[in-house]
């Protein structure tokens, strides 16, 4: 390698190492402030604590019942996915298979509709809901998620189903196996990849959703980013307890994605081309 | 395949998720159509009204204040994150060792909701900086960059780039590495210079990377909610309100629905138009392969 490669290599490295350290400063100050005494993050919020206390994350922990938003997070966000996931394979095999003007129209409404943002319509959405969220609102959440998560989820494995000879159909038909068999026996274990990308794609979407759930959820169902935002408004003032509250609204997710990065970077690359 | 079947397979298959999409999506979107031009209370509908709900959207400083900075938004927001996810993704597919190490410290900030993030910089830029401003005797940040509506804006773009960009830089090092290999030796063998070959070949090369990205990020400009409201919650005095901000205050604070949702129908408008028009332009400089 010559000298002039060698100097840009290093340069990229720099700047590289640079950024990551300004990437990830921010949190390094959440985590380092956590263990520290109100007196001490206001002294000096930069300096690693004097005196290591967990007292924060005790008081933390309780205040913003971080075990029950993080089972709320948890059910919405499974069951949401995996219906999701149920739903939108079986619409779009049926439009990628059905060769005619209606599922084509039905194609063409559901890529449409991902233009549409949320608050386009959220004003006569909550007006027309308030009884079915006030019926059972954690199960109106995953209602809802079903609905605005369809288009994209379908639309990212029609594109797959595509890739897939239809031969394969029709040796299962010719088999006696029903359609419904042949797809969730035959087809549906094909599409493993994609439902990867459909999994973390959605699941990342409704793990750290604000809006809809701060207009659905109540006190005892609220989810993690909800539950993190009201403690926080509340505590501000008491810097250490609202920076352990931060750090647990952080950590699983990341301990989730060190777990499966590649997945994750697979997943959101594969949605974006599509 | 006989009527009966055809339809029985079209149920099995397609009727649960075109029902429910249609009841959670369509039924809303055309009644909020409707809505704007009656009188509607978020209740029930009396009369027709005409354009009056448009008309008093438009003759609300309020909304023009928020149009203004929503427009700046998305502009400032759309070229800086775009800018810096490009320059980290030329980080992360160069050479380096430490790239997948780089790539992930990048990527952190995107799992985390903007509620989360922002209420982290809520904390660094009214605590934190003032209070090593004060120690160290830096003017600069010894207000708070939140009680001062140009500095705020600011303060929502940094957020903004650091959350998006690494979502970005996904984009743009699949647009990168989709570029075959010897096109890139043939440029080499050629003599063109690394930075010749990122302009007249990688570049042109991966306009449909950009083309996502920049739909992507021009929706998210609109789109941005979470940030905006653990920031600076439209402070100081409803100046920082973006759009999506500003329809929630508008309806469920004041209870102005027909407003409130004749604001959120030209919100649709202004992101379906800028969407056309910004896919239709960059598709034009997409190269068939």
């Amino acid at each position: 390698m010559n000298f002039r490669a060698r100097l840009g290599k290093r340069i990229t490295f720099g700047v590289g190492i640079t950024l990551a350290v300004a990437y990830f400063f921010p949190f390094f100050l959440v985590f380092v402030n956590s263990f520290k005494l109100k007196y001490d993050i206001l002294a000096n919020p930069l300096s690693l604590p004097v005196q290591i206390t967990w007292d924060n994350f005790q008081q933390a922990f309780a205040k913003m019942n971080f075990f029950r938003a993080l089972t709320n997070s948890l059910i919405i966000t499974v069951f949401s996915v995996s219906l999701l996931i149920i739903f939108s394979s079986m619409l779009a095999y049926y439009l990628a298979r059905t060769k005619n003007k209606t599922s084509k129209y039905i194609f063409l409404i559901l890529v449409a509709s991902m233009i549409v943002p949320f608050q386009a319509l959220m004003i006569p959405f909550m007006a027309r809901f308030a009884p079915l969220v006030s019926f059972n609102n954690r199960g109106a959440l995953i209602f809802f998620y079903i609905g605005f998560g369809t288009a994209l989820s379908t639309f990212l494995y029609h594109g797959f189903i595509s890739t897939i000879p239809t031969e394969i159909d029709e040796a299962a038909s010719i088999d006696g196996a029903s359609d419904m068999v042949a797809f969730w026996r035959i087809i549906f274990p094909m599409m493993r990849p994609i439902t990867a990308t459909v999994a973390i794609i959605n699941a990342l979407w409704i793990w750290n959703d604000f809006l809809l759930p701060r207009l659905v959820l109540t006190e005892e169902t609220q989810t993690l980013p909800l539950s993190t935002y009201l403690f926080y408004g509340q505590y501000s003032v008491e810097y250490g307890q609202a920076m352990a509250g931060l750090a647990l609204a952080v950590i699983p997710i990341v301990i989730f994605y060190l777990i499966l990065q590649k997945q994750f970077i697979s997943g959101i690359s594969q949605g974006a081309v599509k | 395949m006989p009527k009966a079947r055809t339809t029985k397979k079209f149920l099995k298959f397609a009727g649960a998720p075109l029902a429910i999409f249609t009841i959670v999506l369509v039924v809303p979107f055309v009644n909020g159509f409707y809505y704007t031009f009656t009188d509607w209370n978020g209740f029930k509908t009396t009369k027709l009204v005409g354009f009056t709900n448009y008309a008093d959207s438009f003759a609300d400083p309020k909304f023009w204040t928020t149009l203004r900075f929503t427009a700046l938004f998305v502009v400032v927001s759309l070229i800086l994150v775009n800018v810096v996810a490009f320059g980290l993704a030329l980080i992360v597919t160069s050479k380096l060792r430490s790239k997948n190490f780089l790539r992930t410290f990048f990527f952190v900030p995107n799992l985390i909701g903007g509620v989360v993030l922002g209420v982290i910089w809520q904390f660094i830029f009214n605590s934190a900086l003032v209070s090593l401003a004060n120690k160290y005797d830096w003017e600069f940040f010894k207000q708070s960059w939140l009680q001062d509506t140009n500095k705020a804006f600011w303060a929502l773009i940094i957020v903004t780039v650091w959350q998006s960009s690494g979502y970005m830089m996904i984009v743009y090092i699949t647009g990168l590495v989709s570029i075959e290999n010897d096109v890139l030796e043939a440029s080499q063998i050629d003599g063109a210079s690394p930075l010749r070959t990122l302009f007249s070949i990688k570049i042109p090369l991966m306009v449909q990377a950009f083309t996502i990205a920049l739909f992507l990020t021009l929706r998210s400009g609109f789109m941005a909610y979470d940030v905006n409201v653990a920031l600076t919650d439209g402070g100081p005095f409803r100046t920082t309100e973006l759009i999506s901000l500003h329809i929630f205050q508008d309806a469920f604070l004041e209870g102005d629905f027909g407003t409130g949702q004749a604001k959120a129908v030209i919100m649709f408008l202004m992101v379906a138009i800028a969407a056309l028009v910004q896919v239709s332009v960059s598709k034009r400089y997409e190269v068939q392969r």
